[in-house]
C-alpha cells in the first residue's frame, strides 16, 4: 500500500498501521471499544500479504504473554485491549519490562472500576505511567489525539521498542478508537528478514547457533545485589528516555495568560475551549502531552513560569494533575475539571471550569 | 569441567572401552539445584538428551514455569524463556507461530501446568499447537515448601493439607492429561516415569516421539512425568521413589493415552477422567 | 558375550541420593563414607562386578555417571 488518504476509525486505524509497519505478529482478545482493531486484522489477512500472524486468544493473560513469547524471539508483536483487559496484562507487563522485551500494546480506554462502562474515559492515567504491575518499571507511554496519531504512532512505536529495549503503551481511549477521521496511510515498512531480526534483536531467543552463548528471556534474579543492579541498568534507561524522547505540543502557549494541560480526546477538547476563550479576549494556550512517561516535566514547568494558572483536563477524577503539580513544583495555580464514567465534557464546561476555578 | 575425570575417561577410551553413556553437551555444566534424588533432574537429561540426538540444539526454544524447574534455562544450553506461573503454553505458542520451523516446548510443573496455567494449558491444547509440553507432575507444590498441587492424592498430607487432602474441602486430584487427550488439538498423550531405569528408556521414547511430532504439524504432543518429590513427601529419594509407584501410579496410570491422534483402545480416558475410583490414601 | 564395565563417577556433582544403587543389577556401587565439597556422601565403585549396564546413569537425577564397557 503506498501513501493515500482514506477515512477510517482509529482502531483500524492501529491495525492498519500494525501491517504497514512490519509488524510480526498480534494476540488479542475481544473487549469493546477497540474489538475493531483485530477484526480488522482478522478480514485483512495479512498472513496472505506480509505474512504477519494473528490470533485470538484464550484471554488477555494469554494475548500478552504470547506478546512476551513471540517478542522474546526478537520479532515485533502487538497486543490491544481496552482498560479492564489491560488490567489483566498487568502481570505480563511488567515480566516484558523487566525481562527488556520490546513490544506494543494499545490501549483504548473506557470507562472504570470494575466493568464500569463501554464509553471513553482517561482513568487509566496512574495505571500506565505508575506501574500497573509491581517492580519498578515504565513503559513508554504515547498518547494519540487522532486517527492520524493512532496511525503514526503505531510506527514510533517500534523504533523507541527496539532503540530502549522496552514495551510501548499507546493509550487511547473509546472517543480517538471509534471515531473516524481522514488518515494519509504510509508506504509499507517490510517485515525484518531473518538477517534484520537476528541484528536488531541480537539477544532473541531463536534457536542457539553454535557460535553463540544460549539467550535466556527472564525477569528472575535471585540475587539481590545483581537484581539490584539490574534495576540501576532499567532506572538509567528511563533516564535516558526523559532525556531523549519526551514529546508534547504547544499551541498558543507563548502570549497565554492560562493554559490547558491535556492528552487525547481531552486535548480536542480543550483546543476548541482555547478558542473560545480566545474569541472573549481571554489569552489561553494548550500544552498537549504526547508522551506521559517520559513526561515534558522540564518543558511545562518553564510554560508555567509566565503564567497565572493551569486547568487540567483530563477524563478522570484527577490523575495527570498530579504530575502536572510535581513538574511546576506547584509555584502556579493548578485545578483539575473532567467528566467520567464515561462521559465526555464539552468545551463549554472545559471554558467554565477555567472561568470559575482558575481565573475567578 | 573436571579434569581428573575427563583424564580418565580418555585413559578408559584407551585401553579400549566404548563409551555406554555419558552427560549429553546440551546440558550445561551448572549444577542442579533440584533435591538429591528429585526427577527434575532426570526429564532434564532426557529432554536434552532426545534434543542432542535431534540435532536440534540450534533450532530449538524451551519455556520454563515457576516453580521449581524456574531455573531450568540454567541447566540447557540453548535458547530459552521464562515463563510467568502457568503461561507458559501461551509463550510458547507465540513463539511456534512466529517461528514454525522452530522446535519448541515448555516444561511445567503440575501447579504452574494444571491449576494457575489451566486456562492456557486447555487452549494451547485444544488450538492444537504444534509444541511439545513437559509435565512433571509430583502431586505437591516443591518449591514453595510442599503445599497441596491439583494433582494432591486425597488423604496425602501437604503443608496445606496437613491432615490429609479431604474430598469434601478439597475436591478431587485434577488428571489434566486424561482430560486434555480428549481435545481434538492434542496428537499424542503419554504418562511415564522416571524411577528405574526401563522408566527412564520408556519415557526417553515418548519424549522422543514428542518431539519428531512436531515435524508433522498435526497437533500437540504432551508428555506427562510422574515425579517423586521426596523432600516434599518427606522421605529419601529410594523410599519416595517406591511410594510413587505405590500410591501414584494407581491414581495415575502409566502408559499412552494417546497416539497419533487417536485414543489408545484399552485405555478408558471417560472412566479416568470423570468416574473416579480413585484410591484414598490411609 | 560378556561386558566388563567402568564407571567414572563425578563425585563433586553427585548428591548421594542413591537412587543408582537400587538401580544397580549387580550391587557394585555404594555411598561413600567420605562427603564431596557439597557434604553428600557420593556414590563410588565398590567391586569389580560392574557389566557396564548404564542403568545407574540412566536414573541419574544429576549426569554424574559416565559408563564404559568392553569385550571380556
Amino acid at each position: 500500500m503506498a501513501k493515500e488518504l482514506k477515512l477510517m476509525k482509529g482502531n483500524e486505524a492501529i491495525a492498519r498501521a500494525m501491517i504497514a509497519s512490519g509488524t510480526d505478529g498480534y494476540f488479542g482478545y475481544p473487549i469493546t471499544p477497540q474489538s475493531e482493531v483485530m477484526e480488522t486484522l482478522m478480514a485483512e489477512k495479512p498472513w496472505e500479504e506480509t505474512g504477519m500472524v494473528v490470533l485470538q486468544a484464550e484471554s488477555e493473560m494469554a494475548s500478552i504473554n504470547m506478546v512476551y513469547g513471540g517478542a522474546a524471539t526478537g520479532k515485533k508483536v502487538a497486543t490491544s485491549s481496552s482498560s479492564p483487559g489491560i488490567s489483566l496484562m498487568q502481570e505480563g507487563l511488567t515480566y516484558l519490562a523487566g525481562a527488556e522485551i520490546p513490544c506494543l500494546v494499545v490501549n483504548v480506554m473506557r470507562g472504570g472500576p470494575g466493568l464500569g462502562t463501554i464509553q471513553p474515559s482517561q482513568s487509566d492515567y496512574f495505571q500506565s505511567v505508575k506501574g500497573g504491575g509491581h517492580g519498578d518499571y515504565q513503559l513508554y507511554t504515547l498518547a494519540p489525539a487522532s486517527v492520524q496519531e493512532m496511525y503514526d504512532f503505531v510506527f514510533d512505536a517500534w523504533d523507541i521498542a527496539f532503540k530502549y529495549r522496552n514495551p510501548v503503551l499507546i493509550l487511547s481511549d473509546g472517543a480517538i478508537g471509534q471515531c473516524m477521521e481522514k488518515l494519509y496511510t504510509r508506504d509499507y515498512v517490510p517485515r525484518w528478514t531473518e538477517e534484520e531480526r537476528r541484528k536488531n534483536a541480537p539477544w532473541g531467543t531463536w534457536g542457539k547457533p553454535a557460535n553463540r552463548p544460549h539467550n535466556i528471556i527472564t525477569s528472575l534474579e535471585l540475587d539481590s545485589a545483581r537484581q539490584e543492579v539490574f534495576n540501576h541498568k532499567l532506572q538509567a534507561k528511563y533516564a535516558e528516555m526523559k532525556e531523549k524522547e519526551v514529546r508534547y505540543e504547544m499551541l498558543n502557549c507563548d502570549d497565554a495568560d492560562y493554559i490547558f494541560v491535556a492528552y487525547g480526546s481531552s486535548s480536542r477538547i480543550a483546543m476548541k475551549a482555547m478558542q473560545m476563550a480566545r474569541e472573549k479576549g481571554i489569552k489561553v494556550g494548550l500544552f498537549r502531552l504526547i508522551t506521559l512517561f517520559p513526561f515534558p516535566t522540564k518543558q511545562l514547568a518553564d510554560v508555567a513560569k509566565h503564567v497565572k494558572g493551569i486547568l487540567c483536563v483530563e477524563m478522570s477524577a484527577g490523575q495527570m494533575i498530579e504530575d502536572v503539580r510535581l513538574a511546576t513544583e506547584c509555584n502556579v495555580k493548578t485545578e483539575h475539571f473532567g467528566r467520567f464514567g464515561g462521559i465526555i465534557p464539552t468545551p463549554t464546561e472545559v471554558l467554565e471550569a477555567l472561568e470559575n476555578k482558575i481565573i475567578k | 569441567m573436571n579434569q581428573d575425570i575427563e583424564a580418565r575417561k580418555q585413559e578408559l577410551l584407551n585401553q579400549g572401552y566404548t563409551e555406554v553413556y555419558t552427560k549429553t553437551k546440551v546440558l550445561t555444566d551448572a549444577v542442579m539445584h533440584y533435591c538429591p534424588g528429585c526427577g527434575h533432574g532426570t526429564t532434564h537429561r532426557l529432554v536434552a538428551e532426545v534434543i542432542d540426538e535431534m540435532g536440534i540444539q540450534d533450532n530449538v526454544v524451551g519455556v520454563s514455569p515457576v516453580g521449581c524447574s524456574v531455573l531450568a534455562y540454567n541447566y540447557f544450553d540453548i535458547d530459552f524463556q521464562e515463563a510467568a506461573h502457568g503461561r507458559a503454553p501461551a509463550l510458547a505458542t507465540a513463539v511456534k507461530r512466529l517461528n514454525p520451523d522452530t522446535f519448541v516446548f515448555t516444561y511445567q510443573g503440575d501447579g504452574d501446568l494444571a491449576a494457575i496455567g489451566t486456562a492456557e494449558t486447555i487452549h494451547a491444547c485444544n488450538r492444537g499447537e504444534n509444541i511439545t509440553m513437559i509435565f512433571v507432575n509430583n502431586g505437591i507444590y516443591g518449591m514453595t515448601g510442599g503445599q497441596m498441587a491439583p494433582t494432591t492424592l486425597i488423604g496425602m498430607k501437604s503443608a496445606t493439607t496437613p491432615y490429609g487432602r479431604r474430598v469434601d474441602i478439597n475436591g478431587y486430584p485434577l488428571r489434566i492429561t486424561e482430560l486434555i487427550s480428549t481435545l481434538p488439538g492434542t496428537y499424542y498423550v503419554t504418562r511415564q516415569s522416571v524411577q528405574t531405569p526401563a522408566a527412564v528408556r520408556k519415557a526417553k521414547a515418548a519424549i522422543r516421539k514428542a518431539f519428531e511430532n512436531q515435524k508433522l504439524k498435526k497437533g500437540l504432543s504432551f508428555v506427562e512425568i510422574l515425579s517423586n518429590c521426596n523432600s516434599g513427601w518427606k522421605m529419601t529419594p529410594v523410599q519416595a521413589n517406591k511410594w510413587m509407584e505405590d500410591n501414584m501410579m494407581p491414581n495415575y496410570p502409566v502408559g499412552d493415552i494417546k497416539v497419533d491422534g487417536k485414543l489408545v483402545e484399552n485405555v478408558d480416558v471417560a472412566r479416568l477422567a470423570v468416574d473416579h475410583p480413585l484410591s484414598v490414601m490411609q | 558375550m560378556a561386558f566388563k564395565g567402568q564407571i567414572v563417577i563425578d563425585t563433586e556433582r553427585c548428591k548421594g541420593c542413591a537412587v543408582c544403587l537400587a538401580a544397580c543389577p549387580v550391587q557394585c556401587i555404594a555411598l561413600s563414607k567420605n562427603v564431596n565439597g557439597k557434604g553428600y556422601n557420593y556414590t563410588e565403585t565398590v567391586n569389580d562386578k560392574c557389566i557396564g549396564c548404564a542403568s545407574c546413569a540412566m536414573v541419574c537425577p544429576d549426569g554424574v555417571i559416565s559408563v564404559y564397557k568392553i569385550k571380556c
